[in-house]
């Protein structure tokens, strides 16, 4: 019997190594700058939950550390190595996306809009990835998503399009679709913000079962009680910075920034 | 000279008819192969971000559109094989001269209904191919087409059945498709009505069974449990591939121009990556 614990972080680094970290990132759209020197990191089985306003690069900051897009400046380590880009002669060199496409491989990512596949049912879209990624055998395959999708609560979907499923339920597969592929962090971009309120906890639920069970997890959310229950540290992200770092109880009682009490001010 | 039913039925079982039909046939599929072929790679050149692979793309879509598809086929039947000697063997029989004729104008055609159906499909969906870890083959293969395919598919059944019409244009080349078996008959009798109702029964037989084709392909992708088939979409979708290669003009020219501005709005920036990223991978192996 397999379950999530599994599907935690394979070897790593040196002790005191973040599993990922980000140095200094910088990203300009269309002449306007969206980071202007994100410095993160992340420890093996730590939940970080990040918050801030809209439009302020939360999630362009997970699309960068996901190598899902370039980077104009910094750098992102996976247990203290190099991702995405090397240096040289003074100059940053992106990867071909082809070998990005194998660094992807050690970070989960689920979407708010889920991005299922809608052309496949819950089965292979969790089976897509080890089957198109892992060079997993096709029933071996099936067979380690069917126990994936029972680990979120679906076992008896398996047969369903994502057409057929709920928002909640959506999402669930989403997360069995990148966790099947035993990442070493995940990256939650707003998970429940698309859900009908009544089905936000499905969600919530299975993530916080991760996190228990020790996966490595950044999740941007609006979630206050998620981040107060779950996760070890929280930030505050405004304006393409991180304003303030906190563990929750200290975050949400006694936050140190103005920036970070006006902004607890609107959510609560 | 009234309508003589005897000659009509006489010829009705005519076995020359039922060949020139499947000439008709095998002419239009053959041509939409090829055309859907070449208008993948045009359509992925159109949506480049480089301007080296969008320059060449858009040339050769200005340049098929351009020509009409009468003058090609005597271009490659009848000027070609001055310039190619080896043009001039056996092999190079109407029926190919015209396939790749036709193949060539449609092709045009095609990259455009390819192009709208990629930007068809949601950006998130090769986002998510891309976060897994795919490859932007993989990408392309197994997320991005098959929902691509199932846009492209009612207009590419129209284009096949503009194209089992148009390779009667292959009369010129002396091609004895079905229209050009009715015309000869009618050259030796004068029965214009018999001959030509043959020919309109035997048009409508085919778009008919078309027709019926096209939807039962389409219902196979509807993507519901309750009436998918037990394999995975992709199996069926290399199927489709082969199965719906043929294909008409004019009307279908403006059509992907009205989807394309629906689905633009969607965009697809990430289909366009992914594809912009094969060629690049093309381009490296050179
Ligand atoms: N691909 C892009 N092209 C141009 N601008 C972009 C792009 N992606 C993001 N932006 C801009 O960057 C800024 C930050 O966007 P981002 O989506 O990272 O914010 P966010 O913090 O995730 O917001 P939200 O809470 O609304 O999701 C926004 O102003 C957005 O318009
Ligand atoms: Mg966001």
């Amino acid at each position: 019997m397999t379950d999530i614990r599994d599907a935690v972080a394979t070897p790593a680094a040196k002790p005191g190594t973040p599993t990922l970290e980000v140095r200094d990132l910088h990203k300009t759209y269309a002449g306007i700058e969206v980071l202007k020197g994100v410095e993160f990191a992340i420890d093996k089985g730590q939940v970080k939950a990040v918050l801030g306003p809209s439009g302020s690069g939360k999630s362009t900051m997970l699309r960068l550390m996901a190598l899902l897009e370039p980077a104009d400046r910094g750098a992102i380590l996976l247990n203290g190595k190099r991702i995405g880009a090397e240096d040289r002669g003074g100059r940053m060199h992106h990867y071909p996306e082809r070998r990005l496409a194998v660094e992807r491989r050690d970070i989960g990512m689920v979407f708010q809009r889920f991005n299922l596949f809608p052309h496949l049912n819950a089965l292979e879209n969790v089976a897509l990835g080890l089957t198109s990624v892992q060079d997993v055998a096709r029933e071996e395959a099936k067979e380690r998503a069917y126990k994936m999708l029972s680990r979120v609560g679906l076992g008896d979907r398996d047969h369903h399009y994502p057409s057929e499923l709920s928002g909640g339920q959506q999402q669930r597969v989403a997360i069995a679709r990148a966790l099947v592929l035993n990442p070493q962090v995940m990256l939650f971009d707003e998970p429940t913000s698309a859900l009908d309120p009544e089905l936000v906890g499905e969600v919530l639920d299975v993530m916080e079962q991760l996190a228990d069970e020790g996966m490595t997890m950044i999740v941007v959310t609006h979630e206050v009680r998620f981040a107060r229950r779950a996760a070890d540290q929280v930030t505050l992200f405004d304006s393409g910075i991180i304003v303030e770092q906190a563990e929750p109880e200290e975050f949400f009682e006694n936050p140190q920034h103005e920036r970070t009490k006006q902004f607890l001010r609107h959510v609560h | 000279m009234l309508f003589d039913p005897e000659i009509f039925f006489q010829q009705l079982i005519n076995p020359a008819y039922l060949w020139g039909a499947l000439l008709s046939i095998a002419v239009a599929a053959v041509s939409l192969i090829i055309a859907t072929v070449i208008g993948f790679f045009i359509a992925l050149g159109n949506t480049s971000k480089k301007p080296y692979y969008r320059g060449p793309a858009a040339i050769y879509t200005w340049f098929f559109r351009a020509i009409p598809a009468l003058l090609l086929l005597l271009i490659m039947w009848n000027a070609l094989p001055q310039l190619i000697p080896a043009l001039k063997a056996d092999w190079y029989t109407p029926f190919i001269a015209a396939s790749v004729g036709l193949g060539l104008v449609e092709s045009a055609f095609m990259a455009e209904i390819i192009r709208s159906a990629l930007n068809s499909v949601d950006d998130g969906q090769a986002l998510a191919g891309r976060a897994l870890g795919m490859k932007p083959a993989a990408v392309m293969i197994k997320v991005v087409l098959p929902q691509a395919i199932r846009t492209a598919l009612p207009p590419t059944g129209n284009e096949f059945i503009g194209l089992i019409k148009y390779s009667s244009l292959a009369s010129v080349i002396s091609l004895r498709e079905l229209l050009t078996t009715a015309q000869i008959g009618v050259n030796i009798t004068f029965r214009y009505a018999e001959y030509y109702a043959v020919a309109i029964i035997y048009y409508l037989v085919i778009v008919t069974l078309v027709t019926l084709l096209q939807s039962k392909v389409e219902k196979r992708f509807a993507w519901s449990s309750r009436n998918a088939p037990k394999r995975s979409v992709r199996t069926l979708g290399t199927q489709t591939v082969a199965v719906a290669t043929a294909a008409s003009r004019r009307r279908a020219a403006d059509e992907p121009d009205e989807t394309a501005e629906t689905d633009d709005e969607l965009a697809a920036r990430e289909a366009a990556e992914a594809a912009e990223a094969r060629l690049e991978k093309k381009g490296a192996t050179e």
